[in-house]
């Protein structure tokens, strides 16, 4: 079946962002997967013939890339980074807890038809490991348990919302978002987890601030000749270091 | 002195509502930008360059200089210039443009107008990754909302000036990281690295003059030009100046964003993040992601500098201080990033393609306790092969990890071999082994009660 004349209209629409229209084919396919639920034949067609591109050429760029999938994936793709700091803190656990509990391997959808499981590499998250993404959206500092609740209440339809971000959707619509059209969640969640503000809150306690900072509860003022000397003996501990270093 | 920590780009992570124009413009956002239309944009540009801002996406090429190799305007032949923001962040252990971008849009999206109002771009892109819908909304409404207030689009603040922004998602590809990947990728081609030179300052995207900076480098502009370069050159050590993120993961305390002045120790850090795991020691750790020669407890008084970290032998690369205590198994962390690299290999070259895939079929043999002592030496000779051979800095990564872990931890690699396979228990350094690690929670409502 081909797709809608509406997908179409969409399609041109990113087109039209850029300087190039082939500039569009990464959110272009993005859209193609919140349409088809993966990348079909149709949709291929569909993103060569607006971009005045062979099939084969737009199916090479969709096969280069990990996000697009040729299988149809789940309500829900669920990825646990199994990349070596989440793996160690418990990620590889967490992935075969799941497997097992899913009754899938990597990369496949469970019978119902809800949940894709992946494991997925890092996702810059690694001060929240281990890290779980549902529909890319961060689930942080995880453990089997509360993993294993997460895809019980996606499959149930409860309502789920992430650790730094939304209440979930669905994957479809989250593909929807990468193609570049907003869904009106952006004011949900917080603005930062708790670690990403570890250092800013140990700066207010202390005291501690970049110079001429109004915002730090110390005034520091701007000129301080000691910033030059602090420098200079770091650069002799560095070279120092440096000695030492070639020295064996 | 400085002080030890210098919040300048987390210093409104925690605020209210700190995504939006609003909150932004409460605490003088868009200021800097007013400060840099006033001036010319060479003027911006030696403002950059004198500051010392080096690249944060890695190299730590000098951001100023980098912007002086574009070529002169040539009135003859005009050719469109781009700023291209990489936020590919997928190097792993860096975890700071994301947390960025999350929290603070905006101070990218200035970031964004006044460097290519120093470069006479007129059009720019942020290129994200695309594995981080929330951050991806939050950019896409920043830059929405930067457009509705007359801060993009045309005659930015009534000074004739004219750009626009485009905020572009990836598709999962680390090698899009990779500058001149992601110039293709942004072409809508497969991510894979371009021949240099060109260089793409001469011939970038769609073949004209470019500019690629990582997204904390531009995002720190708008604090030089708002407090000048002397104020950020006062900050770090001589040859790197200013603050930077630095990234803590694994096993400390409290992981997490701390933002210092470059030339910090992991001493230091560490101390501040409450120490290692209770009843563990430091083992190794990243300082600059997995690409950068891993360090061990030796070197825990290196000043985390370009310069500090390269003659102790590794990179500061992204700050990605990585932190493993005595619990892993160096064999399995090397092995997992190996598998990582061959995943990720975009399968240009030889080197890189067939060698990544060598490099975890030995591997895999060692850490089942199946191998022979001369594995090692077959692991350093096929290391040998990729590094400097390779056609990009992928390959060469690739070897980081295994050939500093043989060094620092030989022993180890033998001792899978004495004992039939993996002498070490996994489960012992999970986050939930020892109930002495706080677990950091992070429901919504802590996170909002945070601020
Ligand atoms: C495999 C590979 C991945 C990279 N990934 C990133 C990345 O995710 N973000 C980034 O800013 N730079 C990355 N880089 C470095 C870029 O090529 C480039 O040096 C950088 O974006 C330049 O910006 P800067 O000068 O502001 O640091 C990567 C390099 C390689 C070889
Ligand atoms: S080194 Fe690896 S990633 Fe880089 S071009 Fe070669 S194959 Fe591709
Ligand atoms: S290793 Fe899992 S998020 Fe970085």
């Amino acid at each position: 079946m081909s797709l809608a004349p509406e997908t179409y209209d969409e399609l041109r629409e990113i087109a039209g962002r850029y300087p190039q229209a082939r500039s569009g084919l990464l959110p272009m396919l993005h859209l193609v997967q919140s349409v088809e639920g993966r990348v079909t034949p149709e949709g291929i067609e569909a993103c060569a013939s607006v971009l005045g591109l062979t099939a084969a050429e737009v199916s090479g760029v969709a096969t280069f890339y990990t996000m697009y999938k040729r299988h149809p994936v789940g309500t829900h793709h669920v990825g646990v980074c199994t990349n070596t700091l989440c793996a160690v803190m418990g990620g590889d656990e967490i992935f075969a807890c799941l497997r097992e509990k899913l009754e899938v391997g990597n990369d496949e959808t469970t019978a119902d038809g809800k949940i894709t499981l992946e494991h997925i590499e890092c996702n810059a998250a690694c001060d929240y490991a281990p890290v779980v993404m549902v529909n890319w959206e961060f689930f942080d500092n995880q453990t089997p348990e509360s993993a294993s609740q997460l895809v019980d209440d996606l499959r149930e339809g409860r309502e789920v919302v992430a650790s730094r971000g939304a209440k979930i959707t669905s994957w479809r619509e989250a593909e929807r978002v990468l193609a570049g059209f907003e869904d009106g969640l952006v004011d949900e969640g917080s603005a930062a987890g708790p670690a990403s503000v570890v250092g800013l809150e140990l700066a207010r306690e202390r005291g501690w601030a970049a110079p001429g900072d109004t915002r730090g509860s110390v005034e520091v003022p701007q000129q301080m000749p000691e910033a030059v000397e602090e420098a200079d003996t770091s650069r002799a501990e560095s070279e120092t270091i440096a000695e030492e270093a070639s020295d064996d | 002195m400085t002080d030890t920590l210098t919040p300048v780009l987390t210093a409104n992570w925690a605020d209210d509502r700190a995504w939006t124009l609003s909150a932004y413009a409460e605490q003088g956002g868009y200021d800097a930008l007013d400060v840099a239309l006033g001036m010319s944009p060479e003027e911006v540009q030696t403002t950059v360059k004198d500051s010392g801002l080096r690249g944060r996406g890695g190299a730590g090429f000098p951001t100023g200089v980098k912007w002086g190799f574009l070529p002169p305007p040539d009135p003859e032949n005009p050719k469109p210039r781009y700023l291209v923001v990489n936020a590919d962040e997928s190097e792993p252990g860096t975890c700071k443009d994301i947390p960025l971008m999350m929290a603070s849009p905006h101070t990218l999206v200035e970031g964004v107008i006044i460097s290519s109002y120093a470069i006479r771009a007129e059009r720019a892109f942020i290129y994200v990754r695309g594995e981080v819908l929330h951050v991806i909304r939050r950019l896409r409404a920043a830059v929405r909302e930067a457009y509705e207030a007359g801060h993009l689009g045309t005659d930015i603040h009534g000074s004739g000036y004219d750009l626009e922004l485009v905020v572009h998602a990836g598709a999962g590809a680390y090698i899009c990281g990779e500058e001149t990947a992601l110039l293709d990728s942004l072409e809508g081609r497969r991510g894979q690295p371009r021949l240099r030179p060109p260089f793409p300052a001469v011939a970038g995207l769609y073949a004209s003059p470019t500019v690629i900076n990582n997204a904390e480098s531009i995002a720190s502009v708008p604090a030089i030009v708002k407090n000048g370069a002397d104020w950020f050159a006062g900050m770090g050590t001589e040859k790197s100046a200013g603050f930077g993120i630095f990234s803590l993961s694994g096993h400390v305390k409290k992981p997490g964003q701390y933002e210092a002045p470059l030339g910090i120790t992991l001493r230091e850090l560490i101390d501040l993040a409450g120490g290692v795991r209770e009843g563990h020691e430091l083992k190794f750790w990243t300082p600059g992601g997995s690409s950068t020669p891993l360090f061990t407890d030796e070197h825990l008084d290196v000043p985390l500098d370009f310069e500090g970290v390269q003659a102790a032998g590794s990179m500061l690369g992204t700050r990605a201080l990585q932190i493993f205590d005595d619990s892993v198994c160096v064999v399995r962390a090397v092995l997992r990033w190996t598998e990582f690299y061959k995943h990720e290999s975009c399968g240009k070259c030889t080197p890189c393609r067939e060698g990544t895939w060598w490099l975890v079929q030995v591997l895999e043999r060692l850490e089942k306790g199946d191998g022979e002592p001369g594995d090692l030496d077959l692991l350093l000779d096929q290391c040998d092969n990729i590094l400097g051979r390779s056609f990009c800095a992928l390959g060469d990564g690739a070897t980081s990890p295994i050939t500093s872990s043989i060094k620092y931890f030989r022993d180890e690699y033998l001792a899978h071999l004495e004992h039939g396979g993996c002498p070490f228990d996994a489960r012992k350094s999970t986050a939930w082994a020892d109930p002495v690690v706080e677990p950091v929670e992070t429901t919504p409502e802590e996170a909002v009660a945070h601020d």
